[in-house]
C-alpha cells in the first residue's frame, strides 16, 4: 500500500465498495424480476424471449453465486479456508432432494406408494427413520438449514477449540467431504447411492418442470442470493465482522486482545454452512438430480477459486467470479472440453500470481489511485491558491 | 476282482514312471474299447495307461464322459464336444483339431459302469503319479474334492513314491480327508483327524465341522478329536488371517509412506501443502511406462530390469519437474500458504489433463517383472504377493535414503536449517531460495519414485494421483512435520487401523471411520503427532 491510499484510501474505497454493493442490489432486483419476465410473459418467436432452459442455467448460476459468497464470507472476512464446503452445499441439496422424492408418490418406475424407486430395487420393504418427515415441506426447509449448521457447529465446535488453522483445517475440511463422499456412495446409506436422487415431479403441488415453477425457482434463487448479500454485508460492516477481519489479520493477538476468538468463528462458520445448505436446496430441484460426486473434494476447491477470482473480502466480488467461472465453464466445456482444465488450471495460477485481490480488487485498484490523485492535485491546487 | 486289476494298474504305473516305453499307437487301443467282451476292453484300457501316450488322459476322460467316438466312414478315433453345430472333433492321438461335423457321421463308444470305475481310478493314478508337479498337485486337490475311497490305495503309493514335500504334504490332506469320512474304523478316524489338525485351510476346516456336526453321539471318539481339531484349525486360521491383516496394512502402509513422504518433506520446510503431489506420483508411474517403452523396443533382453533404470529416471525426470515449478509459481507465493495451495491445485489440473491429451485417458499397461511377479508361501498356508513384499523393501530403502540425506549431509544440514529458522539460516549465508528450490525438487522427485512403485501395483491412469492424494494428506496430518519419523508412524498405523477394519466394516467404510478418526485426532494434537515446538510453530 502506497501511503497515498493510507490517507484518502479508506474513505474512496468504502465509498466504492458501497457503490460496488448498490450496483449488485440493483442488478440482483432487476435479473430477478426481469428474466423470468422475457421468459413467461414474451412470446417464444420475439428477439427478447428467454428460453426455459437458460431460466434454469442462470438459476444455477445464482445458487452457486450464493454458495461462493457462503465461502467469500468466513474466507474472505475470517481467513478459515474451507475445502469442504462443497458438503453443507450437498447436504442442503440432499434434505432438498428427500422433500421432492417424496412427492414423486406412487409415480415412480415401480409404482410404490411408500418408498422411492431405488429402494424398490436394493429390496427395502421401509422407509427408514432419517426419512420420515420428509414430505412435509416445512420440516424439510427446516433441515436444508439444521443438518449443513448441524455438521458445521460440530465440525467447528472441534476444530476451533483445539486451535487448527491454516492449511490444516483446509486438509481436515477437505477429508470431512471426502467422508461423505465414500458414505454416500454406499448403497445402504439409503440415499440412493452412485446415482443419488432424482426423477423429481413436483414441488409444493407444482410440476417441477412447468416454466412457471421454473421461472419461480430462479426467482427464489435470485432473492436468496439477494438476502445472503444483506446478511453477509450486515455481519460484515458490524461490530462482530470488524473482529471477525481482526482474526483474519491477527489471530493471536485477537484472543490476547480478550476476544473468544473460537466463538466467533464458529458462529461465522455456521452461518455460512447455512447459507451454502440454502443453496444446495435451490439448485436441486433446477437441474433435477443430487448424486454423491457434490461432496468431491475438487468441487470444493472449484467453489475457491471462484471467490478468489471474483474478489476475495469483496462480497460481490464473489457474486461476480461464481457467475463469471461458471459461464466459462458452460462455454468452454461445450466449445473445446479439453481445454477447460487447462484453463481452470491456469486460472487457479493466474488468480493467485497476478491477481491477488480478483477481479474487483484489480478494478478497484486501478480507481482509487486515479482519484486519489486527482484528490491530490485538487488538494495541493487549493493550497496553492492559498 | 476289481482291487486285484487295480494292483495291475499300479503296478504299470509305476512302470510308466519308471521307464519312458515308446510311443504306441492309440488308435488301435481306442477300436479296442470300442469292440469285444468287458475283459479285452479293460486290458485296453490298461494298454492305453501304460502306453505312455501325451494324450491318453484326454483320451480316457472323453470316454469316461462319453465324448469318445470313431468316425463311422474311416473308423479314426475322435474325441468330440457337442456345439450347436454338430460335433466338434478332434483327433485322438494328438488333440489337433478337426474341425465340426454331423453327429450322424460319428459312433459313440459305450461304456458301463465296471469300466466307468475302472477308467476312474485309472485316470486318477495317471494324474498322482504324473512326472509334472502342479498335476500331482491339483489330482492331490481333487481326490481331496471327491473322497473317493478307491483312492486310497494309490494314495499311500504316491505317498511313498513322492519327493516333493508341498505335494506329499496334499496328498497326506486327501487321504486323512477320505479316512477321516469313510473309514470303518474310529482309530483310524481319529488318527486321519489329528492328521487333517495340522492343515490350516478353509476346505479342511469345513470339512471338519461337517464331520463333527455328522457325528451322532457327543461323546464318541471321533467327534472329540473332530471337535479338538476344529478348535486346532480355527485358532490357526485366525492367527493367519491377523498375520495377513499385518502384512496387508504394512503394505498398504509402505505405499502411503512413499507416497506422503515428499510431501512431508516439502511441507516440513516451506510449510506448503502442495496439492500437485498426487501428480507428481503419477508422472513418475508415467515415467515408468516411458522407460519400459523404451526397453522393450531397444533392450528387450533386458526389459526384467526396466524398473530399476525407472528409480533414477523418475527421481530426476520429476525432480527438475519439481524444481520449475518451484521456480516459477511457489516461490512467488510463500508465506501464503492457502494461495500455494490453490496454486498447486491449479497446476494438478493442467498436469492431468496434459497427460491425458498425450497419453490418452486409459490405462496404460506397466508390467511387473518376473522377479517381481507371483507369490511367496511363508508358514501356516500364508502366501504374500511378492510385489508388495518389494515394495516394502523398497519403501524402507527410501526411507532410509532420504533420513540419512537429510541427517548427515551438507544439503540436509541446510534444509534442516531453514526448516528451524529461515531468517538466522539466511544470515548465517544459505542461499534460501536455492534450498527451497532443491527442497521441492527433492520432495517432487521422492514421488516420483513412488510412482514407480505405485504403477506395480495399480493402474497407471492420469487419474492415479488423486487416489492417493487425500490418504497422503491425512498421513502428514497425523504424523506431524519436520520428522519423518512421523510420516512413517503415520503411514503404517493408518495402513494397519485401514486394513483390520476392513473385514469388520467393509472396505469404505474403513476408509471413512479412519479419516474421521484421524479429523478428531488433529483436535487432540493440532500439529500432529511429532509435532515441531517452540517458535517454528506459529511460523
Amino acid at each position: 500500500m502506497t501511503p497515498v491510499n493510507v490517507t484518502v484510501g479508506p474513505v474512496t474505497a468504502l465509498i466504492l465498495r458501497d457503490r460496488g454493493a448498490a450496483t449488485m442490489i440493483v442488478i440482483l432486483l432487476v435479473a430477478a424480476i426481469l428474466v423470468p419476465a422475457l421468459n413467461l410473459l414474451v412470446p417464444p418467436g420475439s428477439f427478447f424471449y428467454i428460453p426455459s432452459y437458460v431460466v434454469s442455467l442462470l438459476g444455477k448460476y445464482l445458487c452457486f453465486a450464493l454458495l461462493a459468497l457462503s465461502v467469500d464470507l468466513i474466507w474472505g472476512f475470517c481467513g478459515i479456508l474451507s475445502l469442504g464446503h462443497g458438503a453443507f452445499f450437498a447436504l442442503g441439496g440432499y434434505a432438498m432432494g428427500m422433500y421432492l422424492m417424496r412427492q414423486v408418490g406412487d409415480r415412480g418406475v415401480y409404482g410404490n406408494p411408500t418408498l422411492p424407486d431405488f429402494m424398490v430395487f436394493l429390496n427395502w420393504h421401509e422407509l427408514p427413520w432419517y426419512w420420515s418427515g420428509f414430505d412435509n415441506f416445512t420440516f424439510a426447509a427446516l433441515m436444508v438449514v439444521a443438518v449443513p449448521g448441524l455438521l458445521a457447529f460440530v465440525f467447528g465446535w472441534f476444530a476451533f477449540r483445539s486451535r487448527v488453522t491454516g492449511v490444516y483445517l483446509s486438509i481436515i475440511s477437505q477429508a470431512m467431504t471426502f467422508a461423505l463422499l465414500l458414505a454416500f456412495f454406499r448403497n445402504d446409506m439409503g440415499f440412493g447411492g452412485n446415482n443419488g436422487l432424482t426423477d423429481f415431479k413436483d414441488i409444493l403441488g407444482f410440476d417441477v418442470k412447468s416454466d412457471v415453477v421454473r421461472a419461480a425457482l430462479y426467482f427464489s434463487s435470485a432473492l436468496a442470493v439477494l438476502a445472503g448479500y444483506l446478511l453477509c454485508r450486515f455481519i460484515v460492516a458490524s461490530r462482530f465482522g470488524r473482529v471477525l477481519v481482526a482474526i483474519r489479520d491477527a489471530e493471536t493477538r485477537t484472543r490476547f486482545l480478550g476476544y473468544r476468538v473460537e466463538h466467533y468463528k464458529l458462529l461465522v462458520f455456521v452461518v455460512s454452512a447455512i447459507l451454502a445448505g440454502i443453496a444446495g436446496s435451490l439448485y436441486v430441484p433446477q437441474v433435477g438430480i443430487i448424486n454423491p460426486s457434490e461432496f468431491s473434494p475438487a468441487n470444493s476447491i472449484e467453489i475457491v477459486i471462484w471467490v478468489a477470482v471474483g474478489g476475495r473480502g469483496y462480497l460481490h466480488g464473489a457474486i461476480l467470479g461464481a457467475i463469471i467461472v461458471n459461464y466459462a465453464k458452460t462455454y468452454f466445456t461445450g466449445a473445446l472440453p479439453e481445454i477447460w482444465l487447462f484453463m481452470l488450471g491456469g486460472l487457479f495460477i493466474a488468480t493467485t500470481l497476478f491477481l491477488p485481490k480478483g477481479i474487483v480488487g484489480f478494478m478497484t485498484k486501478i480507481r482509487i489511485p486515479d482519484r486519489s490523485n486527482t484528490t491530490r492535485s485538487n488538494a495541493i491546487s487549493e493550497t496553492a491558491g492559498k | 476282482m476289481t482291487r486285484s486289476r487295480f494292483f495291475v494298474l499300479v503296478n504299470c504305473l509305476v512302470w510308466l514312471v519308471v521307464s519312458r516305453p515308446a510311443l504306441a499307437d492309440v488308435t488301435t487301443d481306442i477300436a479296442g474299447l470300442a469292440a469285444g467282451s468287458t475283459k479285452d476292453k479293460i486290458d485296453a484300457v490298461e494298454r492305453l495307461v501304460s502306453g505312455g501316450n501325451s494324450n491318453a488322459i484326454p483320451v480316457l476322460k472323453a470316454y469316461l464322459n462319453g465324448n469318445l467316438f470313431l468316425v463311422k466312414s474311416d473308423g479314426a478315433a475322435v474325441i468330440g464336444l457337442p456345439v450347436a453345430s454338430g460335433v466338434r472333433i478332434s483327433d485322438a492321438r494328438d488333440g489337433r483339431e478337426i474341425g465340426i461335423v454331423k453327429k450322424s457321421t460319428l459312433k459313440k463308444i459305450r461304456i458301463n459302469n465296471r469300466l466307468r470305475k475302472i477308467v476312474r481310478s485309472a485316470l486318477g493314478g495317471m494324474t498322482l503319479l504324473s512326472k509334472n508337479r502342479d498335476q500331482r498337485l491339483t489330482a492331490a486337490h481333487d481326490v481331496f474334492k471327491s473322497r473317493d475311497a478307491g483312492m486310497i490305495e494309490l494314495l499311500k503309493t504316491a505317498i511313498s513314491r513322492e519327493t516333493d514335500d508341498t505335494v506329499r504334504a496334499a496328498f497326506k490332506r486327501s487321504l486323512a480327508a477320505i479316512q477321516a469320512t469313510s473309514d470303518n474304523d474310529p482309530a483310524v478316524r481319529v488318527a486321519a483327524l489329528s492328521i487333517l489338525a495340522e492343515f490350516t485351510d478353509q476346505d479342511v476346516r469345513a470339512l471338519v465341522s461337517s464331520i463333527l456336526a455328522s457325528e451322532d453321539s457327543a461323546g464318541s471318539e471321533v467327534s472329540r478329536a473332530a471337535g479338538k481339531a476344529l478348535e486346532q484349525i480355527e485358532s490357526r486360521l485366525q492367527a493367519r488371517n491377523i498375520a495377513a491383516s499385518i502384512f496387508q496394512g504394512v503394505s498398504l502402509g509402505s505405499v502411503l509412506l512413499l507416497a506422503a513422504m515428499g510431501l512431508a518433506v516439502t511441507f516440513g520446510v516451506m510449510g506448503v501443502i502442495n496439492m500437485a503431489h498426487g501428480e507428481m506420483v503419477m508422472l513418475g508411474a508415467y515415467s515408468t511406462f516411458i522407460v519400459q517403452d523404451l526397453f522393450r523396443t531397444y533392450l528387450a533382453a533386458y526389459a526384467d530390469w526396466s524398473v530399476l533404470v525407472a528409480v533414477p529416471v523418475s527421481f530426476v525426470v520429476v525432480g527438475l519437474i519439481g524444481v520449475i515449478i518451484e521456480r516459477c509459481v511457489i516461490r512467488f507465493l510463500y508465506g501464503r500458504p492457502l494461495e500455494t495451495l490453490l496454486a498447486t491445485w491449479g497446476l494438478s489440473l493442467i498436469i492431468q489433463q496434459l497427460v491425458r491429451s498425450i497419453f490418452g485417458p486409459t490405462n496404460q499397461e506397466v508390467a511387473n517383472p518376473s522377479w517381481m511377479s507371483g507369490a511367496t508361501e511363508v508358514v501356516g498356508g500364508l502366501s504374500l504377493t511378492n510385489n508388495r513384499m518389494w515394495i516394502i523393501v523398497f519403501a524402507m530403502i527410501v526411507f532410509v535414503l532420504v533420513t540419512v540425506l537429510m541427517k548427515k549431509t551438507a544439503f540436509g544440514l541446510r534444509i534442516r536449517a531453514v526448516m528451524q529458522n529461515r531468517a538466522m539460516a539466511s544470515s548465517m549465508g544459505i542461499r534460501t531460495g536455492w534450498v527451497d528450490a532443491l527442497t521441492f525438487g527433492l520432495g517432487s522427485g521422492i514421488a516420483g519414485i513412488a510412482g514407480v512403485a505405485l504403477s506395480q501395483i495399480d493402474n497407471v491412469s492420469p487419474n492415479l494421483g488423486q487416489a492417493y492424494i487425500i490418504d497422503s494428506f491425512m498421513v502428514v496430518v497425523f504424523g506431524g512435520v519436520g520428522n519423518l519419523w512421523g510420516t512413517v508412524v503415520g503411514a503404517l498405523s493408518l495402513g494397519i487401523v485401514n486394513k483390520f477394519l476392513e473385514p469388520v466394516s467393509g472396505a469404505v467404510l474403513a476408509k471413512i471411520l479412519v479419516l474421521i478418526a484421524v479429523i478428531l485426532f488433529i483436535q487432540k494434537r493440532p500439529r500432529g503427532l511429532f509435532a515441531l515446538k517452540g517458535r517454528a510453530v506459529e511460523g
